[in-house]
Order: structure tokens, then C-alpha cells, then sequence
């Protein structure tokens, strides 16, 4: 009596699950092009994408940290003090800098540091220390978000060096250079996720721990690894976003954290680990992206906007519960 | 056999703070032959086993395969070489296909998925086993796991394979496939160590046992020279008539029915059950896996809700798929798995023991700790519960004494139903003996007994035993079977 797994069950549905948000889109396409015919015009279109594309390097770090079995809170701070430390470094004491002034070539290579520190030391508290990742990285956004506002007084840091803005700003071949550099991330991401030994060691890590050390995975390397990246990667998403604003606010970045788990969730990440993929998290970014744009076209009232948007990632939550049929945390 | 032993633990002592857990064990396994390690739990074949596997050094003695001493501790990939174990628990991924589980670590640096599904093909139709190497490994059942993980252990060229009670989760028939699946591997020359608390399969698939006891070395024999009450004696250190079993006074036709269960459907599951069980009657249910004699016996215990159908207990009705209806009726389940559903494992032995009755410490919820810690010491005296004291974390416990707090627990309430799902699973003979014990001691004071299980041993002790096939029931039979009608019937043989 032995039962066979059914054909159809496997890596093919798996495939299946990542398109539940297609339909989703498409949907919100169709709404959005009847609330306001400017909605499907590529100059808002382009928009949409671009303001999402700091939220999509930060879920792209979150996912593949969640896909391993753990979770990074401090991302969002990471977006804004990578930018500001970088820069504080290189500009004059006068423009609210730390009075270094080293040239400012340094500025973007020392704002990519930054980020690589913040999640080394991620890892060696959550990884090497084995300190639970939940109130580690909790510690670490209020810290980050701290020293940020202690460096730069609590001010907006306004003359930024132009290597600083050019990631954020400039226009490649009538597309903002920040989306394609989010595409190419994502499709690096996307490839080493499904098709290298390293990106499916994260799903083992994730998955079972002492399976994939059974198995010969260093497990605790791939963290590591796993946590340096995100950190780079959030501190590149705050140079886009800096380029993009032109400007590094003392709350740069604050309030993204709920928006990259809901992203993640959405677009069927488990945040137990082991489970999700790129493609669908990328999806759950452009859901979220989308839902916005409509808001503010629909003319929701600014002091309404916030609590609809909430609404509505509950909602979409919801959904995604019901159309994977699994729970989403135990 | 000729040359070096495969496998060889020469004079091996392990100490863990003051507990000696093994004494000067001394093992060989000649290359092809399968092994048998018994012993009660505690009797060091956990700690052998990690020493085999190279998950611990031993504190004095050598471990050697074929003669070469073995590898360092932290040489991991070498230990892979030499030896697999396939645990109880499995390290199976359940996200990941069955293809990328058996190739671990082992894809290359860029997976190409279609190459890398046909090598996982191959290995496993040279296995022989039926498993879709795209198919999530999660959704595979326990046998095709346990048989994914073998075939991993010797793709990876390992020829000695440690089986940690593979059979424990396992139904009979899946058992059956296993063990012809083991003889052929022996017979390519597989050597095999094979830890089991059944000792009818060591007799059925071994060729020598070995017997610790007290984490010393006790005997090691053909098992065609040793019979089964010697190894009994063995492992216990006295001489115990395991296989015997005290006659039960018949239970009076005319006492009244405790647990009436009338035309009980789940759809997928079974279909029109109809049982009915006096006070102080003990039935018991068998069956293949698929045969829906646990998901009845949950049906009972308040953990499913029925498609269609009542359950009755003493007359009224008892609220479908609702554990504290069933509670409240007097029903007192012992669940699948002690594990999952039993036991909170970081919560003392006394709370987890009297959960259902905690109310009944304070009032207001109030939990009166001596109350809590008499009404525990009571448990565990009266259960025989091997513990440090009623505040211990039941995860610290052996998993004999383990079911024996699930056990106390069910019976907290002084049911006048008591529902087992496989009792003894994974537990030890004597551990084994006193939790039947104490089942026998509840339905003589009038408790309805109602026992799921998969163990001819348990079932011995039932008044009369209800055979499951397929969702059905399809024979019921008297006190005074024989092995072969329960077999048979669990087969799905007409005889």
C-alpha cells in the first residue's frame, strides 16, 4: 500500500505557488487604469517602479535571511545610518559632518562598509554568540537609529557629493539606473537562490539545520554570509534612496521594516524558514507598490492613506493565507 | 569472514560528569553482517552509537573501521565515508525535492536541475524505491523517507549503516518491505547495526546481537543460540516471562456499556465504525497505516471531527471534534505522538502531568503549589515514573518514563474512557510492562478501555481486538488469537 507522490507534486507546483500574485497584479492594473487613465502611462509607471526599488533590495536581504531560518529587524535603520555615517565622514563639519573630510570617492565605497559591519556584527551576536535574532536586531535598529541622529545632530544632511547621488538619480537608456540595478540583484538573487550549491545551502540551513550539517553545509558560515550581504544590501538601498530624495533625512528609512515582512509574506515566504523564493517576494514588493500608487491616485486624504494601506496589507495577508493554505507562523 | 572487522569499538568507556554512560564496551561487526544492539533505554546504545558515528570520542578505547583507526572528530566528511545513521529523527529537509535532499551538498557548484533529477532517478530505481525525485520531501511518508535516507548513506559509498529503531513509526506491512529491503543490502555486502526495542525483528533480520545493560557489555551472541526469554533476561539482568501474559477475568456481558461508538464516519478515513466498550473492558484496535485506526481513535479523543456518526459515553452524547467536551464526558487520551501532542518538554513532570486538572489546585485558577507537587509525587508512585522529582523538565526523561506522565496524565481525570494511540512506541520492556500495567490497573477499578496500537505485545493484553482494513472493520477477534489471525487480518487476508 504504498502511496506514490503524484506527479504533479514537487518543484513543478512549487512554481505554481510563485505565480498566486500574477493574477493579483494584474488585477491591480486593471483597477488602477479605471480609477485614473494616468495610472498606466510609463511616466507613472517608471515611478512606481523606482519608488520601489529601495524596498525591493531591503526584501531581497529579508528574504534570503528568512529563507535561512532568521530574521533581521534592523535593516531599516541600516537604510538610514549607512548613508548618513558615509557621508558625515567626507563632508565638511560645517555642513553638519564629522570634520574628517577624507576625499569624497570614499563616500560610496564607506557607506557599503558600514553596511557590511552592521550585519557582520549581526552574525557574530546571532550566529557566533547564539543571542536570539528577534530582540539582537531589535537592539540593533534603535542603536543604529540612534547613532544616526547623534552623528548628524538630528539634522538633514543636504550637501552630498555627487558620487553619492548618482546611483539614486541617474537615467540609463530612459530607465532610472536604480531600476536596473534592482533587476540585475534580483536576477543574480533569483539564479544563485535556485540554481547555485551556495543559495541552496541557505534553504537547508533553513530548512533543517542538522540535516544540512549532516549533509557537510558549514552552517554557520552561510549565516554569516547570509547576514554581511543583507547588510550591504540595505545600505545600498539608502544610497538609492538618498539619490533619489537628494537628501539624507535623520528618519531615512524608518517605518520600512513592516512594509519589507509584509512584502515577504505576501509573496510567500515562511518566516519559519526554508520556504519561499525571490520571484515571489518580488511580486509581494510590486503588490504593495501598486496598492500606493492607486491610494494616492484614488485621492484617499493624506490623513486617511495610512490606515487604509495597513488595511489592505491585512487583507492582502489574509488572502495569501487562504490561496497557499499553509500557515504562515506557528 | 575473513580480514578485519568492519566495524570495531575496542574496550570504549564514555563519562558524562558522573554518570558513567558506557563501561569498557567492547564491539565487532564482521563486514555483511547485520548487528543487533539491544538494551533497555539508559543502557548506553546511544552513547555507542555516537561513538560509531563520531559525534562524541570515546574517553578511553579506540573505534576502528576495517582495521584503520577512525577518523578525527572534526573531520566530518571522512565519518560520511564510513558511516551513515539513519535516525529516528529524520534529516530529511521536507522543503526541498527528494532529488536535492539526496544530493546534498553534493549538486555541484551550479544545479542543473534536469541532470541532477535523472542521477536521483537512477539511484533510487537501483534501490528500488518508488519515490519521485521531484516530490517534495515533506510529503513523503515515513517509510519512503527512511528509504531516501538509506539511499543517500550508500550513494555516498558508505557500506555501514546505522538503523536507530527504523521501525518504531513504521506499520507492520511497512516493516515487512523494510526488512526484505535490509536481507537484500546484506547480501551486497552492506554492514548493518541495527537498534531495535522489538525483539522479534532482531530475531527476523539479525545474525548477532549484542546486549548492553548498565552501559556495560553483557553478551553477544549468533541470535540463533540465544531464545528470546534469555535475551530478555539479558537485557533486564532477571529473569522475566515477557511473552506471558496474566489471564483477564472475562468482563460480564450484562455490564454496561461505557463507550458506544455508532456508524462513526470520516470521510478519507474510515467509514461506519461501530464499537462498543463495557467498563472495565479493554478492545483493542489494529491495522495497516492506512487503515484509519488512529484517526478513529483521535475521532474518540475529541481531536477530529466526524464526518457523520455519534460517539456516546455512558449514555450521553459526547460534543464532536472538541477535547474538553470529550474531557468533560470522561474520555482521557493518550495521542500519536508523544512528542507533538503529549508533552510541553520544557514544563515540569507535575505540571504536564496534571494539566487537565490544574483547576482543581486553587481557586481562580490558582495553582496551589503543594497541591500541585503531592498530587505529582502521587503519579509518579503510582506509575512508576523514573525521575529526579516532580519539578524536573519532562524533557530530561527517558522516553519510557516519558509516556508514562502522558499516561498519568490521561488518567488524571479518572476517565471512565481511556483512548491509546500506540502506547508503548519507542519505549523500553519495562517501561513497556508497567505502563500495560497500569492500563490493566485502570480497567480493573471499571475504566473502558479502547487501544490503538500496532504491537502484538499490547494487544495480548486486550479482551478482544478489532482488526481495521481500509477505513473498515474486518474481523473482530476474541481473546485467544494467534499472531497469524491478527497478521493475516492486518494484511487484508481472508482466511
Amino acid at each position: 500500500m504504498s502511496t506514490v507522490p503524484a506527479r504533479l507534486s514537487g518543484i513543478r507546483l512549487a512554481r505554481m505557488r510563485d505565480l498566486t500574485l500574477i493574477p493579483a497584479i494584474l488585477v491591480l492594473l486593471v483597477v488602477g487604469a479605471v480609477v485614473d487613465p494616468v495610472f498606466l502611462s510609463s511616466t507613472n509607471i517608471i515611478n512606481v517602479l523606482q519608488q520601489q526599488t529601495e524596498l525591493s533590495l531591503l526584501v531581497l536581504a529579508e528574504t534570503v535571511i528568512l529563507i535561512g531560518g532568521r530574521f533581521d529587524l534592523s535593516l531599516e535603520s541600516t537604510v538610514g545610518l549607512a548613508p548618513a555615517l558615509g557621508v558625515a565622514l567626507v563632508i565638511p563639519a560645517a555642513s553638519n559632518g564629522l570634520g574628517t573630510s577624507w576625499p569624497s570617492a570614499l563616500a560610496v565605497p564607506l557607506i557599503l562598509l558600514v553596511g557590511l559591519l552592521v550585519g557582520a556584527l549581526n552574525a557574530l551576536l546571532i550566529v557566533r554568540f547564539g543571542l536570539s535574532a528577534f530582540i539582537v536586531t531589535l537592539g540593533m535598529l534603535i542603536t543604529l537609529r540612534g547613532l544616526q541622529i547623534g552623528i548628524t545632530g538630528g539634522q538633514s544632511l543636504f550637501e552630498l557629493p555627487p558620487s553619492v547621488l548618482y546611483l539614486g538619480s541617474a537615467t540609463w537608456l530612459g530607465l532610472p539606473l536604480s531600476i536596473w540595478l534592482c533587476g540585475t540583484l534580483f536576477a543574480v538573487g533569483i539564479a544563485v537562490l535556485g540554481w547555485f550549491r551556495h543559495g541552496r545551502a541557505v534553504y537547508a540551513v533553513g530548512g533543517n539545520v542538522d540535516a544540512a550539517r549532516a549533509a557537510g553545509i558549514r552552517t554557520d558560515r552561510v549565516m554569516w554570509i547570509v547576514f554581511i550581504v543583507a547588510g550591504v544590501l540595505a545600505a545600498l538601498a539608502g544610497l538609492l534612496m538618498t539619490g533619489r530624495l537628494g537628501s539624507i533625512a535623520a528618519a531615512q528609512g524608518d517605518g520600512l521594516i513592516f512594509k519589507v515582512f509584509a512584502a515577504a509574506v505576501i509573496g510567500g515566504v515562511s518566516m519559519n524558514g526554508g520556504k519561499g523564493t525571490l520571484f515571489g517576494a518580488l511580486c509581494g514588493v510590486l503588490v504593495l507598490g501598486l496598492i500606493t500608487n492607486i491610494l494616492t491616485l484614488a485621492g484617499v486624504s493624506a490623513q486617511w492613506i495610512q490606515a487604509v494601506y495597513g488595511l489592505i496589507i491585512l487583507v492582502a495577508l489574509v488572502l495569501a493565507r487562504v490561496t497557499t493554505g499553509k500557515a504562515q507562523d506557528s | 569472514m575473513t580480514g578485519a572487522p568492519a566495524v570495531e569499538a575496542v574496550n570504549t568507556s564514555k563519562r558524562f560528569g558522573a554518570t558513567t554512560a558506557l563501561h569498557d564496551v567492547s564491539l565487532s561487526i564482521a563486514p555483511g553482517s547485520t548487528h543487533a544492539l539491544v538494551g533497555r533505554n539508559g543502557a548506553g546504545k546511544s552513547t555507542l552509537v555516537s561513538l560509531l558515528t563520531g559525534l562524541q570520542s570515546p574517553d578511553a578505547g579506540v573505534v576502528r573501521f576495517d582495521g584503520e583507526p577512525a577518523p578525527p572528530v572534526p573531520d566530518r566528511a571522512a565519518w560520511r565515508r564510513r558511516v551513515a545513521c539513519v535516525f529516528q529523527r529524520s534529516t530529511i529537509i521536507a522543503d526541498l525535492s527528494v532529488a536535492e535532499n539526496l544530493f546534498l551538498n553534493r549538486q555541484g557548484d551550479f544545479v542543473r536541475w534536469g541532470p541532477l533529477r535523472r542521477r536521483a532517478k537512477q539511484l533510487l530505481d537501483d534501490f528500488a524505491v518508488d519515490v519521485d525525485p521531484a516530490a517534495r520531501a515533506g510529503d513523503l511518508g515515513v517509510e519512503q523517507r527512511q528509504l531516501v535516507e538509506i539511499a543517500r548513506a550508500l550513494s555516498q559509498g558508505t557500506r555501514f549503516i546505522i538503523l536507530d529503531e527504523p521501525t518504531a513509526r513504521l506499520d507492520a506491512t511497512a516493516i515487512e518491505r523494510l526488512f526484505v529491503r535490509l536481507r537484500a543490502l546484506s547480501a551486497t555486502g552492506v554492514t548493518m547495526l541495527f537498534i531495535s526495542h522489538h525483539l522479534r525483528e532482531v530475531y527476523e533480520v539479525c545474525d548477532t546481537v549484542t546486549v548492553l545493560r548498565d552501559a556495560r557489555h553483557v553478551l553477544t551472541a549468533p541470535v540463533g543460540t540465544v531464545d528470546h526469554d534469555a535475551l530478555v533476561t539479558a537485557m533486564t539482568g532477571e529473569a522475566v516471562g515477557l511473552t506471558t501474559v496474566g489471564a483477564r477475568p472475562p468482563v460480564p456481558p450484562e455490564t454496561q456499556v461505557a463507550l458506544r461508538v455508532a456508524g462513526l464516519t470520516l470521510r478519507g478515513s474510515y467509514t461506519s465504525i461501530d464499537v462498543d466498550v463495557r467498563a472495565g473492558e479493554i478492545v483493542g484496535v489494529t491495522g495497516s497505516g492506512s487503515s484509519g485506526k488512529v484517526a478513529l481513535a483521535e475521532t474518540v479523543g475529541g481531536l477530529r471531527r466526524p464526518t457523520t456518526g455519534t460517539v456516546t459515553v455512558g449514555g450521553r452524547t459526547v460534543t464532536p471534534g472538541s477535547v474538553p467536551a470529550a474531557l468533560a464526558a470522561g474520555i482521557g487520551l493518550v495521542p500519536h505522538d508523544r512528542h507533538r501532542e503529549g508533552l510541553i518538554p520544557l514544563l515540569s513532570v507535575a505540571e504536564n502531568a496534571t494539566l487537565p486538572i490544574a483547576a482543581s489546585f486553587g481557586p481562580a485558577g490558582y495553582v496551589s503549589p503543594t497541591k500541585l507537587a503531592a498530587t505529582a509525587r502521587a503519579f509518579i508512585d503510582r506509575f512508576d515514573i523514573h525521575t529526579s522529582g516532580p519539578a524536573a523538565p519532562v524533557s530530561s526523561l527517558s522516553g519510557g518514563n516519558a509516556q508514562k506522565v502522558v499516561l498519568a496524565r490521561a488518567l488524571s481525570t479518572a476517565p471512565s474512557v481511556l483512548v491509546l494511540i500506540n502506547p508503548t512506541a519507542g519505549v523500553d520492556v519495562r517501561s513497556k510492562e508497567s505502563l500495560l500495567d497500569a492500563v490493566r490497573t485502570a480497567a480493573g477499578t471499571g475504566t473502558a478501555v479502547l487501544m490503538v496500537s500496532d504491537e502484538l505485545d499490547d494487544l495480548r493484553h486486550c479482551d478482544r481486538v478489532l482488526v481495521m482494513f481500509h477505513g473498515r472493520v474486518a474481523a473482530a477477534l476474541p481473546a485467544g488469537w494467534s499472531d497469524t489471525d491478527v497478521v493475516a487480518a492486518v494484511e487484508g487476508v481472508t482466511r
